[in-house]
């Protein structure tokens, strides 16, 4: 019998499209995502939390064998007796977070963003979110923020949490917004899924005199050209793109949406109303069930009909490589959003 | 406000506990004309063990902060577990010809939101231990002396989840922790034995670290002690007993029918299978 292979992926060996002289290394694992010489501030949901567990005894922290890479190990420096190492082990990672927040207690539980969302999902759904427990998931590595390749690239973990009921989605942008992010979930009743950046995490929207809402859509900048409708760190992204268009006499206004679930539909419909600018959502997720579909779907809901555009990862498994290659390769830098936006102004 | 324990004063003797739990589900299942009806007489005896002998409960407080934690990781057991906690005055006798029915406080599959007393939402098989090594972990950090049991299946012993949990409760040293295996070899497709649990499954444990028992899961003087022995055991391990119980216990002409995960029972055999089980009623 002859069995003849089947087609696989399409093959990496062929010359790629970085010039000789621009290639760049992949980045150890544990860098920052930022290295573009902003201001930074060290471990900001590690920080926080263990600010958080001074005054609330029923918060402990589980990781599964990635607390240095989520930052929680400074919260298990901090209060040893208080911090679970539950080892390479996502099932139980989640399932014995569950069966600590039903003593009364309230897990904050890491991993990667992929072990949680592909791995461990019916744990969640079924051991946490069917009962609503005050489970905080929180998790490093969301969407294109490494170079790994796609076995820690998660970036569909926004359309796989989406889709689970109970569920509310976070994806914060910057330092300032993970420290507020991480003392409103801890606040709020329920189970919570919360994207992650570590290490030294850029310190943006302070200066914009932004506070966090767990649920709300926030302008950050208003303009009259473009409504980018943007989560996580791309907010950070379409705000340098912003300036860079302004230069050019583009006016952009950026709305940051880091609750991806409840999405704050009203405020969105409402920015996108206003006439004459063009809807772009720009999201470090891909095209499918992130941001920029539950932006669109709560538009048509709204009966809200407007040009519409997104930019995203693409539906693949990404490359390998060094991550400020892939961004500009998959459009998520600031030279590419900003090229894109032009063309688009001229169609 | 009375705390039922095993110092607790009953002239309610073991094997009539146990044949209460038979006759209430069989009760249910004719309701429905359907169910695991083989599985709950199977575990009757180990049921009647945990409620009227090991556990430590209020009846009329489910909830009580000082309660025994029981999980049924095996939803589809809920039927034996309801015919037990009606017995134990959890629930009321009188919701029997509810099982199964639209707005039934006692669905099919067992739920924490529907029913008092059931504390886990069990049925996707492999996480009933995660979630009692989290609840173990929790009565530790609270100093709350309860234990956790857990009733998981033989076919539960083949998800992963199971042995993750199961390395987890070595690592913690749960003694609190109480893991109860009804080992009655069927599982959806056939036997256990043929698909993932080869065998050996006490050793198999206790080479994990756990303090591991295998009885007759039918014989209540064996379970008894080895309930005892699981509660007193003095080293810092987490507790298991495998049970060898037998399919439709109690009803001999249903004992007799082809092994089956899923019992098929004709609608004129439930009277029959009370009235066999009737005529043995303990003294």
């Amino acid at each position: 019998m002859t069995i003849p292979a089947h087609s696989r992926r399409k093959s990496k060996y062929e010359p790629r499209s970085v010039p000789e002289g621009e290639k760049l290394a992949t980045s150890a694992m544990i860098a920052s995502l930022d290295s573009e010489g902003r201001e930074t501030v060290a471990a900001p949901f590690g920080h926080a939390l263990v600010d958080l567990a001074k005054t609330r005894e029923d918060i402990v922290g589980l990781s599964a064998d990635l607390s240095k890479y989520t930052d929680l190990h400074v919260f298990a420096q901090a209060h040893p007796d208080r911090f679970y190492q539950m080892g390479m082990a996502e099932a139980v990672l989640m399932s014995a977070a569950a069966g600590l927040a039903r003593e009364g207690f309230t897990p904050f539980a890491t991993t990667y963003a992929v072990f949680a969302s592909r791995r461990a999902y019916d744990f969640i759904a079924m051991a946490i979110a069917e009962e609503n427990l005050p489970v905080k998931i929180c998790c490093a590595l969301p969407g294109l923020t490494t170079g790994y390749g796609p076995s820690h690239q998660a970036t569909e973990d926004l359309a796989i949490m989406r889709g689970m009921p109970n569920l509310t989605v976070i994806d914060p942008c910057d330092a300032v917004e993970i420290d507020q992010a991480t003392r409103a979930i801890a606040e709020t009743p329920g189970p919570v899924y919360m994207r992650l950046l570590r290490g030294q995490v850029p310190d943006v929207l302070g200066k914009y005199g932004y506070r966090f809402e767990l649920g709300r859509a926030q302008t950050i900048r208003d303009g009259s050209d473009v409504l980018f409708i943007s989560s996580g760190f791309m907010t950070m992204r379409v705000l340098d793109a912003a300036e860079a268009l302004a230069r050019d006499g583009v006016s952009c206004a950026v709305l940051h949406s880091p609750t991806i679930k409840p999405l704050d539909a009203e405020t969105i419909a409402a920015e996108a109303r206003k006439s004459g600018r063009l809807v772009i959502t720009t999201e470090n997720h891909s095209v499918t069930g992130g941001l920029g579909e539950a932006v669109a779907g709560a538009l048509m809901r709204a009966g809200v009909h407007v040009p519409f555009r997104q930019v995203a990862l693409p539906d693949e498994y990404l490359d390998a490589g060094a991550l400020p290659t892939l961004h500009e390769q998959y459009g998520l830098s600031v030279g590419r959003i900003t090229a894109r936006v032009k063309t688009w102004l001229e169609e | 406000m009375q705390t039922r324990s095993e110092t607790s004063g009953s002239n309610v003797s073991l094997p009539q506990r146990a044949w209460a739990i038979r006759r209430n589900a069989l009760l249910m299942g004719e309701v429905q004309g359907q169910g695991y009806i083989g599985q709950a007489l199977g575990v009757a005896d180990v049921l009647a063990t945990s409620y009227f002998h090991a556990m430590t409960y209020r009846a009329d407080d489910p909830e009580w902060e000082g309660r025994d934690r029981f999980y049924l990781s095996i939803g589809h057991y809920a039927i034996a577990l309801y015919a037990a906690m009606i017995e134990a005055g959890i629930l009321p006798e009188d919701e029997i010809p509810t099982y199964g029915m639209d707005d039934s406080r006692m669905p099919m599959s067992g739920m924490a939101a529907y029913t008092p007393g059931m504390e886990i939402t069990g049925g996707s098989l492999g996480h009933g231990l995660g979630i009692a090594v989290g609840a173990a972990l929790g009565l530790k950090r609270k100093k709350n002396p309860a234990f956790v049991y857990n009733l998981l299946s033989d076919g539960e012993l083949g998800e992963g989840s199971t042995w993750e949990a199961v390395m987890s409760a070595v690592q913690w040293k749960l003694d609190n922790l109480i893991a109860i295996v009804d080992f009655n070899n069927q599982q959806a497709d056939g036997p256990t034995r043929d698909a993932l649990a080869v065998g050996a499954e006490a050793p198999k444990w206790a080479a994990f670290g756990w303090y591991a028992q295998e009885v007759d899961g039918n014989d209540l003087d064996a379970l008894l002690a080895a309930f005892d022995n699981a509660r007193n055991h003095a080293e810092a391990k987490p507790r298991v007993i495998i049970c060898n119980t037998k399919m439709c216990k109690g009803v001999p002409f249903l004992e007799e029918r082809e092994s089956n995960h899923f019992i098929r029972v004709e609608a004129d055999e439930w009277a029959k299978a009370l009235a066999v089980l009737d005529e043995g009623k303990p003294l």
